[in-house]
């Protein structure tokens, strides 16, 4: 199955072409269809694939497709470089990927851009493959730019609305300040290596010693483009503000998929991040701090959708906490558990806003229970999964995280820990505002209220399942399994096993950080419940004058305001200064005085042309003079 | 003969370039179209003289029969010529060159 | 002796195109080219050119400036309708013409003034002439009489009245 890897990319590349191509041609539904029989089709090969890889014992292949740049020193192939990594992320994008096409056609069914926005899809999910499938950085990196392209078209679908396109311009320019790391990460690869494919890398990369500063640099610059991509301080802002897109776009793209992109390529390149342990601790950092950060922001939020995007962030957080304590595996497995139920969070908020026919604000939702029974089930699975309580899958993958924290730095594990908790307390708020008491809608969305069709509600249950049984995979030894993802991905990070530092935790110490972060979780559980469900607390209403922190805090700390005016305003300053006088005055004027200089000459030429003739024998005479003139002077 | 031996080539050339020059003069200062092609003429002749002078210093023929096309070709451009005066003469009623100046700039 | 003769006809060809030049009359200019021209027909006997002398009366003497004259005299032009240019012009163009005569009288000051020594005096002879014209030039001779041919054609064509309906 491996020799037909090069379907999978192709698949949602053709599905884009045809829809976007044709598709005044045909109907409506044939769109969506066609879409998520591409992407389907992807996820069976995937299976293919994976399976292929499972019985090789996680070995990689190469697939080579073409050469793509073939200069004197600089070498690129499209090729595909297919281990357990590359598997595991394809039958994540395909599978979720497909399971949003099919809610979407639910979703968007009455959108009259019905067909452009799953071309868009369609796109975007073969970018992303590129991205996962590449075996050079640059593969990768086109792949990079392409989700970043998707991403806007997608963000801005709704293209009529100004703010919608500001959000999606922001995203764009803010993963482009980050790409900007990237590229130069990739140049100083290539100078330090002679090459960009990822054998070639890693396998210079064991020349090097630990901390060497090209290592140190290169991997810096590689992780400025994971902060821009996967939303990490400072270069976090634009994905709240990319909630503007419609949900599924949220759920498969800002939750499940191009965000984990930072996190894939560490983990991709965890030989070179282990080499330079400096940079993984920034990292750690960085992650654990935009985890509390983003927690803190999420717990005053009123929107469905800006709660679940801070949650995002701050999950994002966890994973790079995870790769920067070492724990790559732990990365990666909460790269998966948190695809499902952020994906299954997502499409529940999408099913309960076109249940609300609109609404988003959820002081205006509550009691929702008995209108939306299938949406409350699966939204509670996955409440409860992202809160971390056994056996669902959050769990697992969030424990084995604190446990690496808890190895390299007790530090790590409080923020960790801290994150947890203020990430189970806002989302039960969520819960309970949306879900329970008693409805504080109008009467018109009361007899709104409906049950999601199937194509919606099919996903949800899905994924909900997925939400439960995923932790499976990754059972730890201290509670009796074997890590079977451990074993999986060996393959692909034994390489940085050697430069592991920190000591592994005895029993008894893992038995009791689980047990610690556990009981503060159900606490958290019960204090959010006797707030919002025993008390029947709202939050107030926006005209209601809050206190200092909570107005603080539901203005994100105004990043966005203090963004604007350092960064912003300047560069709008200098760009209308470099507009008024170097290039008005300056490159016009100097352009312009040419044209002016020549149209000046030749009028000036023009006047020899007077129409007497007795001028233009004079004129003769005189050539022929100064011809006969020369001729005697060059004797 | 004794008597070409007498006067150097020198001299024709001298002679031949004043006559030249002042048929030039002669074209650039007169406004009569009459008398322009008279002084355009005098500038032929002056080319005639010294070409018959050249080829009886070398002894060469061509020179001669060179100067008869070129009277030849001296009757047939003022036959042409001519009318075409007095076709200008017809459309402006006057000979003055300063008349045909339309087109200019 | 044939340089007194030689001074005196460049002489005459000298101030008689001068005159035709500065005339004021028409009439004038064109008697005086006449006489230059027969000064020229006197050089060219003195190089023992004697056909083309001959040739050179007939045809411009006697041809050319009596077709001048005719038209001259068609067109009725005096003296007082004469145009003149602006002094400066005049100035101007005696300048260059100054120049020119100036320019190619320095070229030339330095050739060797070697007395003629001719190979062949009787070059100018009517029948020897006349053994290079139809030898030679055959073609040319044929084919200058086309010209003649056209350009009287040409004569007549520019001058037709147009035929009014």
């Amino acid at each position: 199955m491996k020799e037909l890897i090069w379907l999978v990319p192709l698949l949602p590349l053709v599905g884009f072409l045809l829809i976007s191509l044709g598709k005044s041609y045909f109907s409506k539904s044939l769109a969506g269809i066609l879409a998520s029989a591409m992407v389907f089709g992807s996820f069976v090969i995937s299976l293919g694939v994976f399976f292929d890889v499972l019985n090789g014992d996680g070995k990689q292949t190469t697939v080579t497709l073409f050469e793509w740049i073939a200069t004197a020193d600089f070498h690129v192939n499209i090729a595909f470089l297919v281990d357990s990594l590359t598997s595991i992320m394809l039958l994540i994008i395909t599978g979720v990927g497909f399971l949003i096409h099919l809610y979407s056609m639910g979703y968007m069914h009455d959108d009259e851009g019905y067909a452009k926005f799953f071309s868009y899809l369609n796109l975007f999910v073969f970018f992303m493959l590129l991205l996962v499938l590449g075996d050079n950085y640059l593969v990768m990196f086109a792949g990079w730019e392409g989700v970043g392209l998707a991403s806007y078209l997608l963000i801005g679908f709704w293209f009529k609305n100004q703010p919608y396109n500001d959000a999606a311009k922001k995203a764009f320019i803010v993963n482009r300040i980050g790409d900007l790391g990237f590229i130069l990460g990739i140049f100083l690869i290539y100078t330090t290596f002679g090459t960009i494919q990822y054998s070639g890398v890693f396998g210079g990369a064991l020349n090097f010693t630990e901390n060497d500063p090209t290592i140190v640099a290169i991997t810096l610059l590689l992780f400025v483009g994971a902060m821009g991509k996967s939303a990490q301080i400072p270069l976090y802002t634009w994905l709240p503000d990319a909630m503007a897109g419609p949900t599924p776009v949220s759920a498969l793209i800002h939750a499940a998929t191009m965000v984990t992109a930072g996190v894939y390529m560490i983990a991709r390149s965890n030989l070179l991040y282990s080499l330079s342990p400096d940079t993984l601790g920034f990292v750690a950092i960085i992650g654990g701090a935009t985890a509390v950060f983003a927690a803190t922001i999420g717990i005053f939020q009123n929107d469905i959708k800006k709660v679940l995007a801070y949650s995002t962030v701050s999950q994002l957080g966890y994973m790079f906490l995870a790769l920067g304590v070492g724990a790559f595996t732990g990365g990666v497995f909460h790269l998966i558990t948190h695809a499902f139920f952020k994906a299954l969070l997502f499409l529940g908020a999408g099913s309960v806003i076109h249940a609300m026919g609109g609404e988003q604000d959820i002081r205006k939702m509550g009691g929702l229970k008995k209108y939306v029974p299938i949406t409350y089930m699966t939204f509670l699975v996955g409440t409860i999964a992202i809160s971390g309580i056994p056996p669902f899958s959050g769990f697992f993958s969030k424990d084995e995280i604190l446990a690496h924290a808890f190895q390299v730095n007790p530090i790590f594990w409080v923020l960790g820990v801290l994150g947890s908790m203020m990430t189970t307390f806002y989302m039960f708020r969520l819960f309970y505002l949306t879900f329970m008491g008693t409805f504080r809608g109008t009467e018109d969305q009361k007899h709104h209220l409906h049950e999601s069709p199937k194509t919606m509600t099919i996903p949800l249950v899905v994924l909900a399942v997925l939400a439960i049984v995923a932790g499976f995979i990754g059972i730890p030894h201290v509670l009796g399994g074997n890590h079977w993802l451990e074993h999986f991905l060996a393959p692909v990070f034994k390489q940085s096993e050697i430069y592991a530092h920190g000591h592994k935790l005895t029993h008894s110490t893992e038995y009791v950080l689980m047990g610690v972060t556990v009981t503060i979780t159900i606490l958290m559980i019960l204090f959010a419940r006797t707030k919002f469900v025993s008390k029947g607390y709202v939050p107030a209403d926006d005209s209601v004058k809050q206190g200092f922190i909570p107005r603080l805090l539901a203005n994100k700390y105004y990043v966005d305001e203090f963004y604007n005016a350092i960064i912003v305003k300047p560069l709008n300053g200098l760009a209308s200064f470099t507009y008024k006088f170097l290039e008005l005055k300056g490159v016009d004027a100097i352009v312009n005085g040419i044209g002016k200089l020549v149209v000046f000459i030749s009028g000036q030429a023009r006047k020899l042309q007077t129409g007497n003739t007795g001028f233009y024998i004079f004129a003769m005479v005189i050539g022929m003079l100064v011809l006969l003139a020369l001729n005697l002077f060059n004797k | 003969m004794g008597t070409l031996q007498a006067i150097p080539l020198n001299h024709y050339i001298f002679l031949s370039v004043i006559l030249f020059s002042i048929g030039v003069i002669g074209v650039l200062l007169r406004r009569n179209a009459i008398i322009i092609f008279m002084c355009i003429e005098l500038m032929l002749n002056a080319v005639n003289l010294l070409m018959v002078a050249f080829s009886a210093h070398h002894g060469d023929g061509s020179g001669q029969v060179f100067v008869f096309f070129i009277m030849a070709v001296a009757a047939a451009e003022v036959a042409v010529g001519l009318s075409i005066l007095i076709m200008m003469h017809r459309n402006t009623n006057t000979t003055d060159v300063g008349f045909l100046n339309k087109l200019k700039f | 002796m044939t340089q007194y003769v030689f001074y005196f006809l460049s002489f005459l060809a000298i101030l008689s195109a001068l005159m035709v030049v500065f005339s004021k009359n028409p009439i004038h200019s064109v008697l005086y080219l006449v006489l230059t021209f027969f000064a020229i027909a006197g050089h060219y006997l003195l190089l023992n050119a004697q056909f083309l002398a001959i040739v050179h009366i007939v045809v411009y003497a006697g041809a050319i400036m009596v077709l001048f004259l005719y038209v001259l005299m068609l067109l009725n032009l005096n003296v007082d309708s004469e145009p003149v240019k602006k002094n400066w012009v005049k100035f101007a163009g005696v300048l260059s013409g100054g120049l020119l005569m100036l320019t190619l009288v320095a070229t030339f000051h330095k050739a060797e003034a070697t007395p003629l020594i001719q190979d062949n005096p009787e070059i100018g002879v009517t029948a020897n002439l006349g053994k290079i014209l139809f030898g030679e030039f055959a073609l040319p001779f044929e084919i200058s009489s086309v010209l003649l041919l056209s350009a009287m054609i040409g004569a007549i064509m520019l001058s037709k009245k147009e035929v009014k309906k």
